[in-house]
């Protein structure tokens, strides 16, 4: 659905009399597939609204190329314009108007004739439960709301694909798991959704790929559930008193699936494993045979945080 | 025809919002008011007209001139408040037209300066002012384009410059000089000849001569042509320019 190989952009800026140029986008090679959510997922000034801008036609790359549902970004930005929404990250709706009147207009600077604009803002309100507020003026919204009528508006004219530059930024936590619903909804009804965030639990939990961006560079790419067994596996914590401890040991040590062992300083063992699911009931078989008592077990799973710290030495909590 | 259609629902989205706070237009025209009621009287002696009718036809049609090129100029504040919401980007990801984006909003300046030099007009009618009505229609031409020419610059610099804080001395700058220099509040036949040499550079001081010649009967008057003419390509300049701002990236 999006290909994009090289893509750069730098901006020069001037303070005082000094102009510097930051590289806000350096060679991002990306592939997203029809139907997902993919995400990007990096901390402010990462490059992620910059790259949107640029896959949204609305400012130029400077270097690299870039195909959109089937349309090439350099050669008919005009066509990539019809086959996308956009949502910025700042808002989009002005104050004094109401969401009716700004799906419609929306919907009819589209191309789309007033009767059909009309139903299609009927619809859009309705799905994104705004009906009862629809002829109210926008500056009378909560933030969930004007949200979710950005992204109504992002999405009246039916794109193969849509942008979303960080959706739930600023959203309390009910608003939040309100608007993943309505962003797997755009999913269930096949549409390609392109996420930014710099929440890991977002990325985490929505998105079905996501790319983890710093720096104006893709550090890595694929499902979280890959990312984060790409960099250790998962660790099982088992829990044995300290005379067992080392004949749990020994007898755990020869096993094939455990790639490390080590001794936890509060006693018990920490085991390294491919995946835990799989190697916890072997783990409970070895020692329930060797008739060792075992006092607990516990999965630890390398977070998507683990993940940006093992790729660029920083955690993104603190970045 | 897409432009045409592009336009139309800028405009009318723009009138609907001027419509819902349309304090804004008498706001705008207060001030050409209190000119009109305050300042108008003392030029019957001070211009050695011969009725108070005289000095309305040479006072009136430059306060229109003034009013349309203040009003245009200080139209890109508007834009800069839209471009802050978003509203300017969200246009700008649909294949909507960018110079309609440009003309929609120009176009509801020029209505709303015409509103307004018709509420001025016939204000003035009450002080004994006439004009042959095919002679003011011209001259609210004139008026339109000098709207339309400065509300697009004014876009245009606002985009360019995205900030109030930016916009706002520099339109004053601009329009100082030129407002002294084009022979609105008094014309330009007082002047010392160096400033009148100036002024000629001045194409707004050409608009206020063509426009009191529409309001003295003059048709015959060269300024008239001239001064619409240059008007006109100003104004297709302007817009041309305004318009390819709306076209390249802006934040
Ligand atoms: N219009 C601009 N002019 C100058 N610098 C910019 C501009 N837009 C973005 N940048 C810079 O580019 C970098 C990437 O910004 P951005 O893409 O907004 O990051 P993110 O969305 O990941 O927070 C930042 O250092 C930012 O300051
Ligand atoms: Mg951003």
């Amino acid at each position: 659905m999006i290909e994009t190989r090289g893509l750069r952009k730098s901006f020069r800026s001037r303070a005082g009399r000094e102009t510097k140029t930051v590289d806000a986008v350096r060679g991002v090679n990306l592939e997203v597939a029809e139907g997902e959510i993919f995400g990007f997922l990096g901390p402010n000034g990462a490059g992620k609204t910059t790259t949107l801008r640029m896959l949204a036609t609305l400012i130029e790359p400077d270097g690299g190329e870039a195909t959109i549902a089937g349309a090439d970004l350099r050669k008919d930005p005009a066509e990539v314009r019809r086959r996308i929404g956009y949502v910025a990250q700042g808002g989009s709706t002005w104050d004094e108007s109401t969401a009716r009147e700004e799906l419609v207009l929306q919907a009819r600077l589209y191309g789309i004739s007033k009767a059909e604009a009309h139903q299609r803002a009927v619809r859009a309100l309705e799905a994104f439960q705004l009906s009862e507020y629809a002829d109210r003026k926008c500056k009378t919204y909560s933030g969930g709301q004007r949200r979710r009528v950005e992204i109504a508006l992002g999405i009246i004219h039916e794109p193969k694909i849509v942008f979303l530059d960080e959706p739930t930024t600023g959203l309390d936590p009910q608003s939040r798991a309100h608007m993943w619903d309505e962003i797997r909804r755009l999913r269930a009804e096949g549409m390609t959704v392109f996420i930014t965030t710099h929440y890991l639990d977002e990325a985490d939990a929505l998105c079905d790929r996501i790319a983890i961006m710093d720096h104006g560079e893709v550090v890595a790419e694929g499902t979280p559930a890959e990312l984060k067994r790409e960099i250790s596996g998962e660790v099982v914590l088992v829990g044995l008193d300290a005379t067992a401890t080392p004949r749990a040991a020994e007898l755990l040590d020869t096993e094939a699936y455990v790639h490390k062992l080590e001794t936890a300083d509060e006693g018990g063992l920490r085991l390294y494993v491919d995946e835990g699911a799989t190697a916890i009931p072997q783990i409970l078989r070895r020692l329930d045979g060797a008739g060792l008592d075992l006092g607990s077990i516990e999965l630890h799973r390398p977070s998507l945080d683990d993940v940006f710290l093992t790729k660029t030495g920083r955690s993104l909590r603190e970045s | 025809m897409k432009l045409a259609r592009d336009t139309w629902l800028i405009f009318q989205r723009q009138i609907q919002l001027l419509l819902r706070n349309p304090v804004w237009v008498f706001v705008g025209v207060f001030q050409p008011v209190m000119y009109l009621l305050l300042f108008a009287p003392l030029l019957k002696p001070a211009l050695r007209a011969s009725s108070q009718a005289e000095a309305y036809k040479i006072f009136v049609p430059g306060l229109l001139v003034l009013l349309a090129i203040f009003g245009g100029l200080f139209q890109g504040f508007g834009l800069i408040a839209e471009l802050r919401a978003g509203v300017i980007e969200r246009s700008r990801v649909t294949p909507v037209s960018r110079l309609a984006l440009l003309l929609g909003r120009s176009l509801r300046d020029v209505v709303s300066l015409v509103v307004q030099a018709i509420i001025i007009t016939l204000l003035a009618l009450l002080f004994d002012l006439r004009v042959f009505i095919g002679y003011l229609l011209l001259a609210y031409l004139m008026l339109a384009l000098i709207a339309l020419m400065t509300s697009a610059v004014s876009y245009g610099v606002a985009l360019k410059v995205k900030s109030e804080d930016a916009l706002a001395p520099l339109m004053n700058t601009v329009a100082q000089p030129v407002l002294l220099l084009s022979g609105i509040l008094l014309p330009l036949t007082f002047a010392p000849g160096w400033l009148q040499g100036v002024a000629k550079w001045n194409p707004f001081s050409w608009a206020v001569e063509g426009t009191r010649a529409l309001f003295a009967g003059d048709l015959s008057n060269d300024r008239v042509w001239q001064g619409l003419t240059i008007i006109a390509v100003l104004a297709v300049a302007g817009v041309v320019w305004a318009a390819r701002q709306f076209a390249r990236s802006v934040r």
